[in-house]
């Protein structure tokens, strides 16, 4: 374990993109994720890395296709408006099977909305973003340390499955300085036989694309990339539990909501109450098997969110709605507060008893 | 003795294009300037929305497949991926002077070291013929069904003139290819935009005068002689850009 | 032992340098902490405040909305927070910008013109480490014995003639009547 050292969220995410090999960044400034673009345009010039501010959100994600068709580590980061315009972007990675990391620093909305923190962007980034028909690695930091540590994993299971990873991520996650452990992850060499690499003149020419005009082979394409996806929904989900051994309300909360919650979950324990908490660490796919497991004892449910009941949704599927799913939630870039979400929890053992 | 040869940078598939469209030459002079620049084993080109879509198909190179106006910025991550790349995009006019402004202004305000083909046939025409940024003054299109009316819908954008004013910009040229001596022309300034590139000289742009037969609703020899009397005097051919040249004035 | 820490005041003050000083305290005592900063879209003189916690248990929640100890340098974050601490909890007022009395009496305050000493020893804009200096005097939070480590270890090399003045600060505040 090397040495901790305190470092905001943004900060030790950028760091650790950097040791895990990615020397381009293109971005474009807007609050509250400046701190990435800012930490790469001073480390990137000083490893012979690029760090390039774009003109647009557009152009950003496109010089991201730009480098992902070569084969190589890539990002960029942006929050909620400014992934709305990089959907285009994604849409088209996913067609064209790009590995990618996007880091999204959610802030309230819809529109313009604030610049608080919000997990408002939930549907989008779990639904895969874009038009439809993909999907997304979703990774929910709830720490510092996970910061760096999901950036690792973003990256290797973007490699891994040709596909974008986004770190789902908030304001809150990225101005809060924890302690942190900056040590190299897992880093794999996957097939890149597909990577623009220049033909040499001595194979044949590689092409990179998402457009097929024949319904059939485009038929074939989504289902065998459907294929690949099953495999992540699979292999892939991740989550920590918390206080689950013999919990009777199950809290489902993922980033900052899922720290707020812990608190909650103590003090219901001190009032006699069997709370614990499923914290999705990937939201695509989302740990279903963990939350049907949790069925069978838990009597009700709890989405804690800073979103419109967006996740609740997730809940519902995952137990085919064989418990009651409660909503705690605030939004417009205000946190529930521990006390709320313990009315929540005291509401829920009731609404759990009465069954 | 010389044998007349289909460039080793083209492919032997068979081109989608209209009967009497000049995508085909100008691909044909793209893939002259890559072979006899010795730059086909790292060339990578980006293919844009529009007619030339499928353009990946037709270069015997690595092509990415660009979303609709982006092929520049998606050029500047493969460029800056490996500045020993030879990058190229080949766009039309919608995408490049249309819904892709933005990334044709910003590339070359960077001195984005990659060289931009621009064909303007003024129309949209895999969509089938709607007014373009390029569209003419009075040119019917199927959405300018009584003439491109430039009270309402304003003019036409002249690329080369536009992007002269930007200090990124190494190398802009306009040129056409409705007769041999263009052709030939048009032949000379593509290459020197790769020769650029290869020389780390920055951003070039060779917009190339073409016909569409097609959706302008005229025989291939008739749209060339339209695009000699309507197109000639609105973009004038010519250098508009050239680093190189004014460092030597 | 969880200790949950607001300090409040205007942007430009320090606050969340200060902040920071007490993070490091954490991080040089190998402790769970958590350092979170809170401020409007104002780059200059809007309100600021910051959430620190420092415990010896994995930390929850990074904001404190109910804090243990309170470093107030200015009105509207004394008449904002007030309610807010817990009962027997600890409120740190700078008397020389905050001139009202703190009106409950549930919980310890500790008066000190921290802005005006600042001033009157030419340590202008260190008003929020004089305010440390008193607080470590008043509670258990951290060790005093760490805070030159901790100084060290916050103010980057290329300040370095900050560190004295820092420490400077600290002292006065620690040692104040």
């Amino acid at each position: 374990m090397s040495e901790k050292v305190l470092m905001k969220g943004n900060e030790a995410l950028a760091e650790a993109a950097i040791m895990a090999g990615c020397r381009h960044y293109f971005g474009y400034p807007i609050t509250p994720q400046t701190e990435v673009a800012a930490y790469m345009s001073k480390r990137m010039p000083k490893i012979d890395g690029v760090f390039l501010q774009a003109e647009s959100e557009l152009a950003a994600i496109n010089m991201v296709i730009g480098v992902a068709s070569t084969g190589k580590r890539v990002m960029t980061s942006s929050s909620s408006p400014g992934i709305s315009l990089k959907s285009e972007g994604i849409s088209y990675l996913a067609g064209c099977d790009l590995p990618a990391l996007i880091v999204n620093v959610q802030r309230g909305g819809p529109g313009l909305g604030g610049i608080q923190p919000s997990q408002s962007d939930y549907f989008h980034a779990t639904r895969g973003a874009g038009h439809g028909d993909s999907h997304m690695i979703v990774l929910a930091p709830a720490s510092v340390q996970e910061m760096v540590d999901l950036v690792f994993k973003g990256f290797d299971l973007a490699e891994k499955y040709r596909m974008t990873s986004m770190i789902l991520s908030d304001g809150t996650m990225g101005q809060m300085m924890e302690p942190v452990s900056l040590e190299i992850g897992e880093i794999n060499e996957y097939d890149k036989s597909w990577a623009l690499t220049g033909t040499k003149c001595e194979r044949e020419p590689r092409i990179v694309n998402s457009l097929c005009l024949q319904p059939e082979e485009l038929e074939r394409q989504n289902f065998a990339r459907f294929e690949r996806y099953k495999v992540v929904e699979e292999k892939e989900p991740m989550y920590e539990q918390y206080r689950m051994d013999d919990a009777e309300v199950c809290i489902v909360a993922f980033g900052v909501a899922s720290r707020i919650s812990k608190n909650a979950i103590d003090l219901a324990r001190e009032q006699g109450i069997k709370a614990g908490m499923i914290r999705p660490i990937t939201l695509w796919p989302f740990p279903k098997k963990a939350l049907s497991a949790a069925a069978g004892r838990a009597k009700a449910f709890v989405s804690v969110e800073l979103s419109m009941g967006q996740m609740i949704e997730d809940i519902e599927l995952a137990i085919r709605c064989s418990r009651p799913v409660l909503l705690c939630n605030r939004v417009g870039g205000i946190i529930p507060t521990v006390e709320e979400v313990l009315a929540k929890i005291v509401e829920a053992s009731k609404v759990g008893g009465a069954e | 003795m010389m044998v007349f040869e289909k460039p080793k940078a083209l492919t032997d598939n068979v081109m989608h294009y209209c009967p009497g469209c000049t995508h085909g030459i100008i691909h044909r002079l793209v893939a002259e300037a890559i072979d006899e620049l010795g730059v086909r084993g790292r060339t990578i080109g980006v293919a844009s929305v529009g007619c030339s879509v499928m353009s990946y198909n037709y270069f015997n190179v690595d092509m990415v497949q660009a979303a609709h106006g982006r092929a520049p910025a998606v050029a500047t991550g493969v460029k800056r991926s490996d500045p020993n790349n030879i990058v190229f995009t080949y766009q039309g006019d919608g995408d490049l002077a249309a819904i892709g402004t933005a990334e044709t202004v910003h590339s070359a305000a960077r001195g984005e070291n990659i060289t931009v083909i621009f064909v303007n046939n003024a129309i949209y025409g895999m969509t089938g013929g709607q007014m373009a940024p390029t569209t003419l003054p009075g040119q019917i299109t199927q959405t300018s069904p009584y003439g491109r009316d430039v009270k309402t819908v304003g003019y036409p954008v002249k690329v080369c003139e536009m992007l002269a004013q930007l200090d990124g910009a190494a190398y802009l040229e306009r040129v056409a290819v409705n007769d041999v001596k263009n052709v030939r022309n048009a032949k000379r300034a593509i290459k020197k935009a790769f020769q650029n590139q290869i020389d780390g000289k920055g951003f070039s742009l060779i917009e190339v005068l073409s016909t569409c037969p097609t959706n302008w609703g005229l025989t291939p020899q008739k749209a060339l002689e339209w695009l000699e009397e309507n197109m000639m005097p609105y973009y004038p051919l010519g250098v508009y850009k050239d680093k190189e040249a004014q460092a030597n004035d | 032992m969880t200790k949950q820490i607001l300090l409040a005041g205007f942007g430009g003050q320090g606050i969340l340098f200060s902040g920071k000083f007490l993070a490091y305290e954490g991080l040089v005592e190998g402790r769970e902490l958590s350092w979170l900063p809170s401020y409007g879209p104002e780059m200059r003189g809007g309100t600021a405040n910051c959430s620190v916690i420092l415990s010896d248990t994995p930390i929850g929640s990074p904001i404190v909305t109910h804090p243990d100890i309170l470093i107030a340098m200015n009105l509207p974050s004394l008449d904002k927070y007030e309610s807010e601490v817990v009962s027997g909890g600890k409120i740190f007022v700078d008397s020389s910008l905050i001139d009202r009395e703190v009106k409950r009496d549930d919980i310890d305050v500790y008066y000190i013109p921290a802005t005006k000493i600042a001033s009157d020893e030419g340590l202008s804009g260190l008003a929020n480490m004089i305010m440390i200096g008193f607080m470590l005097k008043n509670t258990d939070v951290c060790s005093y014995e760490n805070v030159d480590a901790t100084i060290e270890k916050l103010v980057p090399a290329r300040k370095k003639d900050m560190i004295s003045l820092n420490k400077k600060a600290i002292e006065l505040g620690y040692n104040f009547k």
